[in-house]
């Protein structure tokens, strides 16, 4: 099986009990318990007030995780090129469309409608960065972690140029909460690059391995509950390695397909520097 | 980039399905476009409708994911021999080195709309609903994969009318690193209500038969479409050759294109520069060409800055309408036919060339051997993609 290999440089973390990367740390350690607290988005700062003010969870989430990332890396955002993955779309809108046209006579707004896209938050985030940088946004439904994680990790060996990841899941309201019921918002983001530098977390190599393996499970109960039902949140126990200043090389079984799953090796280097 | 083969594709559009009803659509001027008939909608506009879509019935294995998108993306598959060429892949390289990338912008949101008609007194959805395998985007991937018994990768890019250009992209990095050996990639989109009544608040639908290039152009015909293609690491006698992809984003308006078309300009070098291509090389362009009058415009203006006003071009939304997460693949199909037949699709409807673009857009079919063919996806928010196809020798 062959494999890649790519350099983690920035972190950013959103999720309920885990409001930023820096801060869960002691958490991701297993020093702490986790509690479920709700999640808490902030108003994207780079958006112009409108847009800020109009920004939907979705656009909210992968912005603060994506400027966490960003700022951890100490990289421009300018020159990123970009994965986006989600298991959908802005959930809020959605719903509020679907209503509007089980009427009589739909009155779409225009601008609910362009918020709807699976590639909002990409949108805004180039327009907030100025960036003409290559974008993906994708999707794998319960897979968007994995799906995102080998786009990036792919695009960056090829390239040689580094890649912000975004793997962000926002619920729907209900009715369509019932059918699809993610318990909290959770993002994670991370900057990728082809090379190891002092800004270096720890090196990933990256294989697929066909069959549903046993995934490698959070200790904690409460963040294995999360691990589990919400897709971006599959990325939480490479959240633990970083965390962790273990010296040797940790393998682990990320949750993908049905059918492959993600083999990650991660070694970490310059110990010190975590956040 | 390392040129992959494309083994087999395939399209259905308003048109018909499959490759030979498309063609012979194409070289008899013939439009899939006429007033929208979908469901009792009652806007003014036209429409490229697969009515084959309504009625194609799913194997009881794969019942679940019945919905308009997976309907069409099930007759799509069937035309073409596209199934066997995929299995023979499969047995070559074994089924998880098949991966499955696919674009769309709706897939089966149809059905939430659906059952939105039908909610219970408390406001729930209908007991038979299910999102998963339907609504979610990912459904399209799910199903084609289950349906063609492949087990490798799989994604759905969804960037709106870029994505099912962007798949060749995705596909061909992950052949050329190494994790698999060939793809099923292409897309599917089908009418819902939510692409229809959100266009029209952006008033960007034509409400007659849309003109792309036309000095009177007034906005786009929404169509429906499934296209799919076959590429592999290592193929013995291939339709076509996927040459070079370029992607870019505007990074200006989540829905109005850059107007001098920077990030289109860069999509399409960056094309050219991955295919090691001169510009002049290109033979025939499938425009984006959507009949905006903004779209039309900006790509203008970054096709002349790229190619000068010489390279034969068109758009053939004309034909199939504005098939949105699937316009990326049926126009690569379409861009195959051209390079395998000789042949360049003149642009329809057009009754008057509008004077202020400069591109040497043909309005009338046209005969000559081709060798290199690139084709433009621009998509909402900004996303960008060309991609440059050679023909098989």
């Amino acid at each position: 099986m062959s494999s890649l290999t790519v350099w983690v440089d920035g972190v950013g973390v959103l999720g309920p009990g885990l409001p930023s990367w820096s801060s869960s740390l002691a958490t991701l350690r297993g020093e702490q318990p986790h509690a479920f607290v709700a999640s808490v988005l902030p108003p994207p700062a780079r958006l112009p007030p409108a847009e800020r003010r109009r920004a939907g969870a979705a656009v909210k989430l992968a912005m603060a995780v994506a400027d966490e990332a960003v700022a951890h890396a100490g990289a421009d955002p300018h020159t990123l090129a970009t994965v986006f993955s989600a298991s959908s779309g802005e959930g809020g809108n959605c719903h509020i469309l679907c209503e509007t046209l089980a009427t009589d006579t739909p009155m779409v707004s225009p601008t609910r409608f362009t918020n709807s896209v699976h590639n909002a938050a990409a949108g805004y985030w180039h327009i907030a960065v100025a960036s003409r940088a290559a974008s993906t946004s994708l999707g794998a439904f319960d897979a968007s972690f994995g799906a995102g994680l080998i786009e990036a990790a792919t695009s960056v060996a090829l390239s040689g140029a580094p890649i912000l990841l975004v793997a962000s899941d926002t619920p729907y309201p209900e009715p369509l909460h019932a059918a699809r019921p993610l318990p909290d918002n959770f993002g994670i983001a991370l900057v990728l690059s082809a090379t190891r530098s002092e800004r270096s977390l720890a090196s990933l190599s990256i294989e697929l391995v066909p069959g549903a393996s046993v995934p490698t499970a959070c200790a904690d109960a409460s963040l294995e509950a999360l691990r589990v039902a919400i897709p971006a949140a599959c990325g939480l126990p490479l959240l633990q390695a970083l965390a962790r200043g273990e010296e040797q090389l940790q393998t682990l079984a990320l949750t993908y397909l049905p059918t492959l799953t993600l083999k990650v090796s991660l070694q970490r280097v310059n110990l010190h520097a975590v956040a | 980039m390392k040129p992959l083969g494309i083994t087999a594709s395939t399209l259905t559009t308003g048109l018909g399905a499959g490759r030979a009803i498309t063609l012979a659509g194409l070289q008899a001027g013939r439009t899939g476009l006429a007033p929208a008939r979908f469901m009792d909608v009652a806007l003014p506009t036209w429409t490229g409708e697969v009515p084959e879509a309504d009625t194609a019935v799913l194997p009881a294995a794969l019942r679940d994911f019945d919905c308009r998108n997976n309907r069409l993306a099930w007759l799509g598959l069937q035309q073409d021999a596209f199934i066997d060429a995929v299995q023979r892949a499969r047995q070559r390289w074994g089924a998880h080195r098949v991966g499955v990338f696919l674009g769309t912008s709706t897939s089966g949101l149809l059905q939430t709309e659906l059952a939105y008609h039908h909610r219970a007194a408390d406001g729930s959805l209908p007991p038979g609903y299910l999102y998963a395998t339907t609504q979610n985007a990912h459904s399209l991937a799910a199903f084609t994969a289950q349906a063609l018994g492949v087990e490798g990768p799989s994604s759905v890019v969804s960037t709106a009318c870029s994505s099912s250009a962007k798949v060749f992209g995705n596909a061909a990095r992950m052949i050329h690193a190494g994790l698999i050996d060939a793809a099923v990639v292409g897309g599917v989109d089908s009418m819902c209500l939510t692409t229809l009544h959100g266009f029209n608040s952006l008033e960007l639908l034509s409400p007659q038969i849309c003109r792309p290039w036309d000095a009177a152009r007034n906005g786009l015909s929404l169509g429906e479409a499934a296209a799919f293609a076959l590429l592999e690491r290592d193929s013995d006698a291939p339709q076509g050759w996927l040459l070079g992809v370029g992607e870019s984003n505007d990074g200006h308006h989540m829905s109005t294109p850059h107007p001098e078309g920077a990030g289109a300009i860069a999509a399409m070098q960056l094309a050219l520069a991955d295919a090691s291509l001169a510009a002049t090389e290109i033979d025939y362009i499938n425009l984006h060409g959507t009949a905006t009058p903004s779209n039309d415009s900006a790509e203008d203006r970054a096709v002349g800055h790229v190619f000068g006003s010489n390279t034969a071009c068109s758009s053939t939304k004309g034909a199939t309408g504005h098939t949105l997460g699937a316009a990326g693949g049926v126009e690569a199909v379409i861009a195959l036919l051209a390079l395998q037949h000789g042949f360049m699709p003149g642009g329809l409807n057009v009754q008057t060339i509008d004077p202020a673009l400069h591109v040497n857009y043909l309005q009338h079919n046209r005969s000559a051997p081709l060798r290199h063919v690139l084709s433009n996806s621009f998509g909402f928010g900004g996303s960008n993609a060309s991609l440059v196809f050679g023909a098989a020798r």
